[in-house]
């Protein structure tokens, strides 16, 4: 479980985020949600350590880590895994040698047990055979995929995701939706999604924040979305008159 | 631009209490180091080759210009050859180049990593990636840039031989005479101490420059640029201070 109180972070004179409380709560898939600009990636950064709250605190397992230093931020990383929004993959490497790279750095293991879970990981991301291929030879969506299985390859307790679907068609953007909320099912982990993508909310939101310049004003789940008289839900969710019509027709069909 | 020349400084300070941490996997970083010297040191030698081969002939060829007609003999061009290039030009010219070929080199590698969010991925992982993507670069170019400059010395004194010898300007028995006449040995000493001092500024400097950029592909040539530039500029302060300490 994370828990986040009273986080506010400001950059010289624009305050970004203005005091947010939320539980993220574990074997669920949490959702951050919000327009551009809403202060999702910087409540996201908060949340892994890569940027300190002005103010506030972050309680992972009830341990505040908003004062640790960096060795002890570092230990805590041991336990995150994180898909980033571009990928992050390193471009020199092997498909293998970046799924590796964690075990590389932290394990003691023999390369043949490397390759053991490295497969292993492939194979549950649904891309065996690919191990020698280079990032730069296979399509965004299989990126994703490769990403999410360096991400678990450690087998974390924390799932951070960053916008996993943005440059990713509706169908190949649900399979990566299904996919993380899979694993999180399976591994009982806490898995963290900033996302703007409207289908995301509707399929895997089991726990959504939905941020409004720098302010946290709605949250639920997906069940909850529809019957939600929030405008800035509302706003959000529906945003083209397509949508909104389709709402109206699902409320008057109930 | 005082208090952003401090605000660096410290941070720079700062900075190396990362970067000379414990590492999390030896094995890792000795591979890092190996591919670091192959980088450096194979990488950079030809271009070291042929700017040393200059230097010797420039200065052989401008000395036998400002001397001819004197009465100070002929050997004395190799003495001022050896001695200029060992105490001067062959540590300080090659790591100048160095600064522009491997220090630009190692801000964009490390600056496109921050970039595309490699560094945060490595931060997240659990890795200390001021230690693993810089103190390898740092160790590397400690064991790699003397080596560098013994060769540009060396280099340097047979460019010299080559530019007067086969040219007449004087015989090859005069020349080598010079180069054997009123050797200092603490000369040598200089060399290192320099070769030392400018490859960790040159690599300290620009992988600074690198790991900090922020925004997009401008402000990384920038960094790119501006790594080069500080270096240098570094580099001839420092050769300035250790000529005045290692000579007073």
């Amino acid at each position: 479980m994370i828990k986040i109180e009273n986080i506010k972070k400001s950059f010289g004179d624009v305050k970004v985020l203005r005091g947010i409380d939320f539980v993220f709560e574990p074997g669920k898939t949490n959702l951050i949600i919000g327009r551009s600009g809403a202060g999702k990636t910087v409540l996201l950064k908060i949340l892994v350590g890569l940027l300190n709250p002005t103010s506030g605190n972050v309680y992972y397992n009830n341990i505040n880590t908003s004062k640790f230093s960096k060795k002890e931020i570092r230990k805590i990383r041991m336990e995150m895994g994180m898909l980033f929004q571009g990928n992050a993959l390193f471009d020199s490497m092997s498909i293998e040698e970046n799924i590796r790279f964690p075990l590389d750095m932290f394990t003691k293991k023999t390369l043949k047990e490397k390759r053991i879970s490295v497969n292993k990981v492939l194979e549950r991301v649904k891309l065996s055979g690919i191990n020698k291929k280079f990032p730069s030879e296979i399509s965004g969506g299989m990126q994703k995929r490769v990403g999410i299985a360096r991400s678990i390859i450690l087998e974390p307790k924390y799932l951070f995701c960053d916008e996993p679907n943005s440059g990713l068609d509706p169908k190949t953007a649900i399979t990566i939706d299904e996919l993380i909320s899979d694993i999180t099912d399976e591994n009982n982990i806490t898995t963290v999604i900033n996302t703007h993508d409207m289908n995301s909310v509707m399929e895997i939101g089991e726990n959504i924040c939905l941020l409004h310049k720098g302010k946290l004003v709605w949250k639920g789940n997906k069940d909850e979305v529809l019957d939600s008289d929030n405008d800035n839900l509302t706003d959000f969710i529906f945003a083209s008159p397509f949508l909104q019509k389709l709402k109206d027709r699902a409320l008057r069909a109930r | 631009m005082n208090k952003n020349f401090l605000y660096h400084l410290g941070r720079f300070v700062d900075w190396h209490r990362q970067i000379f941490s414990r590492p999390e996997n030896l094995k890792m970083y000795y591979k890092e180091i190996i591919r670091q010297l192959y980088d450096i040191g194979i990488g950079s030698l030809s271009i070291v080759l042929i700017i040393s081969i200059f230097i010797g002939a420039v200065t052989a060829v401008q000395f036998f210009y400002q001397m001819d007609g004197t009465t100070i003999p002929p050997y004395f061009i190799g003495y001022i050859v050896r001695d200029m290039t060992i105490i001067e030009l062959a540590p300080t010219f090659t790591c100048l180049v160095l600064a522009g070929k491997v220090g630009s080199n190692m801000a964009s590698e490390i600056g496109g990593m921050r970039q595309k969010e490699h560094i945060d991925a490595m931060e997240i992982m659990g890795v200390n990636t001021a230690a693993y993507l810089v103190l390898p670069k740092i160790i590397a170019s400690l064991l790699i840039v003397p080596i560098l400059v013994s060769v540009s010395a060396i280099v340097s004194n047979a460019g010299g031989y080559l530019a007067s010898v086969p040219s007449g300007l004087f015989t090859s028995g005069e020349y080598i005479r010079g180069l054997r006449s009123f050797f200092v040995p603490s000369h040598v000493t200089m060399m290192y101490v320099k070769s030392f001092v400018f490859a960790y500024i040159m690599t300290s400097v620009s992988c600074y420059q690198g790991y900090h950029v922020t925004g997009g592909s401008i402000e990384l040539g920038k960094a790119s640029t501006q790594a080069v530039v500080y270096s240098s500029i570094l580099i001839l302060i420092a050769d300035y201070i250790i000529a005045v300490l290692l000579t007073g």
